[in-house]
């Protein structure tokens, strides 16, 4: 069985100009993004108190709402979880307004937890609090800092090893598409206003490895493609190397994609926004690999001098591949 | 087929056999549990287990009966297996009642992992609290509590030294700024090197330099070395993870996790534990020693007499001693000579004279002060150190839960005085040097080395830790189903033979993190999940390649060995870059991440041996020496 037909010869790099142009705008708009509506971090980010409640009945988000504005609790974010008989609470504590807190010293959940079952259960008696969180402002900073972090590093250690097996170029155009990839889809969570939360953070890191391995399948085949070719007019080349990579490019991202799905569909709340983020990244990361990274290289001005190897005295160096 | 060598069929069997034994336990789910343990001396044998029997008996709670297990190999208590968690629940209660303050009761998880599994080694990963249900704190420690403390102390310790040494002073006190270390204020040049002389040669942790001198004040600046800090910074986090595991020990709870996380941050997770109060008040609860004079153990005849008609002497309080202590109760006076809070440190070693093992003992100014006034006048006398512990009591009356705040001691050390001393001294007379290094931990145990904060809190209910294993293995299993469909539709005979690839990738993948002990978790197994979904990519390369081979007109034969030698090229540039990335997921300190990232470190190394290697062996099996005309691909 095939999707794709073989001898597919799309003319990729002749839309580069569009393409690349889309990117940047999706990249710019990511930022602006990111900048003005900004990531709707979770507990582990913002710190507070984070309560889940499960009813025996469904519940609108809007009644959780106002019965907990009724019962003293003020601007807590209410979000259904999983269908329509779970929501999860979010609020500093300081926004109930029946708790005194106590400076230098951390809430006492048990008191919250009892505050917000008492609200919910005036409206609902079928309400239930079926686990409470507490995390500390300083500990949502420490996360954010060791997220970058993270991420910093896979993009340089990536670079690097880019740069040793194949070249400058390649680490370069990798690079920039891998920051596209990544700005794209945290653009896409803040659109859509997704909790961000370690799960999140951690699927973002997962989608640079993911996208890394798409892209470093198609230089794989431009290198050989370089190696083998005796005219080898770069343009050409690299739009050979995208069609017969294609089918595998876009087969695994189904394969990757189906997974994804089946831990949406049925993984339970804890990791919707895993699943989600990663099917964004894995749809961001399959048309950058088409349509961005190619173009990059062919400006960077890659040619089949740079790919052979350096000692030409050598013979057993030319053969590797 | 010549290109796959017949050793590495072995090595194929070998690992696929040894994959599948090792993953097998994860079958086995664990029962829900109540594990009886001893609190005090109280004796754990056949009697506690027909009298548990008999409890349990009369409640009429069904328990599972070849379960009921005094394993001494596992450790000093019983164990009872229950259906489920509302039994294992009313049967904790009901034993609480029966059995009293001398047993303590626990939740816990009973393994059905059949012995001879067990026997080589295999076990089930263990399941983190969101698959489990239980507490989690994080506490912070403040580590400028730790300098305030030190700081402090010298202070006191510099003060009395110059008093010592007859030295004038105009003042010592501790720099307003924190870190700054003490300002010393001298009348003289004079006096100043001499007390310059005194500090340096006395306290080797302080870098003592001159200070600006206006008219007659001489300031003299003395700072905490800043390796010696840190080395404090450290040790003080060291003792408040021996703090924190004693008293949680006394919580009961079975198998509690207390780690370091990060640089000053400890975690405790408390499986099975569904009242963080309860927990939290043992965590914060206030331990602390006090050293009194002694009038008596339990072979005197006046404490015998005092133990049998309860008439104490108006001065003296009887406690008694530790568990397994022959010479308790002691008789002890009411006076306190020096308290925890005045103790810095106390180490065991050996004495450098005898041999024998001994605990040395740092009390700071005021406290050395007192008990130098002691010793001075009662060399000979007996010395008792008294435990002190603060706990709350919970007691279920009609059914409602009653809370009774409970203050015990417990003479840990009772010895002779031997000479006269202050500040440092060595207690002796102990029976080993396990007993010695437990009266040093107990000791400095007694109080936390610094204050610490609770920054995180989690509880979640045992009800969600079932589902989320509900709901994890669903998604698990039908997003393994899909891949293995959708691979066999689309790559035919190779796709099946992928699949069966792909299967043995869950099978290692589950073995190697059982045989690590990884804690599985939501994150986890989302890892997973994306770990399957991605391992086909090398498949999926692996037949792209073989097609084109065939479009260019190799034979089916020299199509496999070529697609197989291409892709490789490609799998391995891929991976390494994957691998990166997971790396740096594992490095990430905190747990959900890091449990993520190790399982997709360790999905990506197994993925490229059952993509590659296995379906190779496959491969070479279906179509070795055959003559074939077409590849189903």
């Amino acid at each position: 069985m095939e999707i794709f037909s073989h001898n597919s010869n799309v003319h990729f790099l002749g839309l580069r100009k569009i393409s690349v142009g889309i990117a940047i705008l999706l990249m710019v708009a990511s930022i602006a993004l990111l900048a003005t509506r900004s990531l709707n971090y979770g507990l582990d980010f913002t710190g507070g108190v984070s309560i889940d409640v499960g009813y025996d009945q469904p519940v609108s988000v809007e009644d959780v709402r106002s019965a907990l504005e009724k019962g003293g609790i003020e601007n807590a974010v209410v979000q259904s979880v999983g269908g329509t008989r779970q929501v999860s609470l979010r609020f500093q504590p300081k926004d109930d307004t029946h708790y005194a807190m106590q400076t230098g010293q951390s809430p006492n959940l048990d008191v919250i937890a009892a505050d917000v079952g008492k609200a919910l259960q005036a409206s609902r008696p079928d309400a239930k609090i079926a686990g409470r969180n507490y995390v500390g402002p300083q500990v949502g900073e420490q996360l954010r800092s060791d997220g970058v972090t993270a991420a910093i590093f896979v993009i340089i250690g990536i670079g690097i090893y880019l740069w040793i097996r194949f070249e400058r170029r390649f680490a370069i155009a990798a690079l920039a598409t891998e920051v596209h990839d990544v700005l794209v889809t945290l653009g896409v969570i803040s659109l859509v206003q997704r909790e961000f939360d370690l799960t999140v953070l951690a699927s973002v890191l997962a989608v640079i490895g993911y996208s890394i391995n798409d892209k470093v399948v198609v230089f794989d085949r431009i290198r050989e493609l370089f190696r083998s070719s005796r005219k080898a007019d770069p343009e050409e080349i690299l739009n050979r190397s995208i069609n017969s990579t294609l089918s595998r490019t876009i087969i695994t991202s189904l394969f990757t994609s189906i997974a994804m799905a089946a831990l949406f569909f049925f993984g339970g709340p804890s990791v919707h926004g895993f699943a989600v983020t990663m099917l964004i990244g894995i749809l961001v990361g399959t048309l950058s690999s088409i349509f961005v990274a190619s173009p990059l290289l062919l400006w960077l001005g890659v040619s089949k001098k740079d790919l052979m190897p350096v000692t030409k005295e050598n013979p057993e160096l030319a053969r590797r591949p | 087929m010549s290109d796959f060598p017949r050793w590495r069929y072995f090595l194929v069997a070998i690992v696929l056999v040894l994959g599948t034994l090792y993953a097998l336990p994860n079958l086995y789910p664990p029962k829900p549990a109540v594990q009886v343990s001893a609190s005090h001396s109280a004796p754990v044998d056949q009697a506690l287990q027909q009298k548990i029997a008999a409890t349990l008996q009369s409640a009429k709670i069904p328990f599972i009966d070849q379960s009921l297990k005094h394993d001494v190999s596992r450790g000093d208590y019983v164990l009872i297996g229950f259906a489920n968690g509302d039994l294992q629940k009313s049967a904790a209660d009901a034993l609480k009642q029966a059995l009293g303050d001398e047993y303590a009761e626990a939740f816990n998880l009973q393994s059905t992992v059949p012995a001879w599994l067990s026997a080589i080694g295999a076990r089930p990963m263990p399941l983190g609290l969101d698959l489990q249900g239980g507490v989690r704190f994080l506490m912070a420690v403040d580590q400028n509590d730790v300098v305030d403390k030190q700081e402090i102390r010298y202070t006191q310790d510099i003060t009395s030294l110059l008093k010592d040494k007859k030295i004038s002073f105009i003042s010592v006190a501790r720099n307003a700024t924190r870190g700054q270390g003490v300002n010393v204020v001298l009348g003289s040049a004079a006096d100043r090197s001499a007390a310059s002389d005194a500090i340096a040669t006395e306290y080797t942790d302080l870098s003592v330099s001159d200070g600006a001198n206006t008219g007659d004040r001489y300031v003299l600046n003395a700072v905490i070395k800043p390796n010696k800090l840190r080395d404090l910074a450290t040790s003080a986090i060291r003792q408040n993870l021996a703090t924190l595991s004693n008293r949680i020990n006394a919580l009961g709870v079975s198998e509690p996790v207390i780690q370091v996380q990060g640089e000053d941050h400890i975690s405790v997770e408390l499986a099975g534990v569904q009242d963080p109060a309860e927990a939290k008040k043992v965590i914060g609860a206030t331990a602390t020693l006090q050293y009194v004079a002694g009038i008596g153990d339990g072979r005197d005849p006046a404490v015998q007499d005092a133990v049998k008609t309860g008439n104490i002497p108006p001065d003296a309080h009887l406690y008694p001693g530790r568990e397994g202590d022959p010479r308790g109760p002691y008789l002890v006076s009411k006076s306190v000579i020096a308290s925890g809070d005045e103790l810095v440190d106390a180490s065991s070693g050996n004495d450098s004279q005898t041999g024998s093992p001994m605990v040395s003992v740092t009390l700071n100014s005021a406290g050395a002060a007192k008990m130098l006034d002691f010793t001075r006048d009662n060399v000979g006398k007996p010395m008792a150190v008294v435990y002190v512990e603060r706990t709350t009591d919970t007691k279920v009356v009609d059914g409602k839960e009653v809370r009774t705040p409970k203050t015990t001691y417990t003479v840990i050390n009772y010895a002779s005085i031997n000479g006269v001393f202050s500040n440092k001294f060595q207690t002796t007379g102990l029976g080993s040097n396990k007993e010695a290094s437990e009266l040093a931990l107990l000791l400095r145990g007694g109080s936390l080395a610094a204050q610490m904060d609770i920054v995180q809190e989690g509880v979640i209910g045992p009800s969600m830790g079932q589902d989320n294993i509900d709901k994890g293995l669903k998604a698990v299993l039908l997003g393994l189903g899909l891949v293995l469909l959708a691979a066999a539709i689309y790559y035919k005979l190779f796709g099946l033979v992928a699949d069966v690839a792909l299967f043995f990738n869950l099978v290692i993948l589950v073995a190697v993190m059982s045989m690590i002990g990884v804690t599985l978790t939501m994150p986890g197994i989302a890892g997973i999940v994306l770990t399957l979904g991605m391992a086909i990519d090398a498949n999926v390369l692996i037949c792209e390649r073989v097609r084109e081979e065939l479009r260019n007109g190799s034979t089916p034969l020299a199509a496999i060995r070529a697609g197989y030698e291409k892709a490789w090229a490609t799998i391995l540039d891929a991976n390494v870059t994957h691998l990166i990335a997971a790396l740096a997921l594992t490095t990430m300190g905190s747990g959900p991440i890091k449990g993520f990232g190790v399982t997709l470190l360790i999905g990506i190394l197994t993925s490229m041996f059952t993509s590659v290697t296995v379906t190779h062996a496959i491969t070479a099996l279906i179509h070795g020496g055959r003559k074939l005309k077409t590849l189903s691909v």
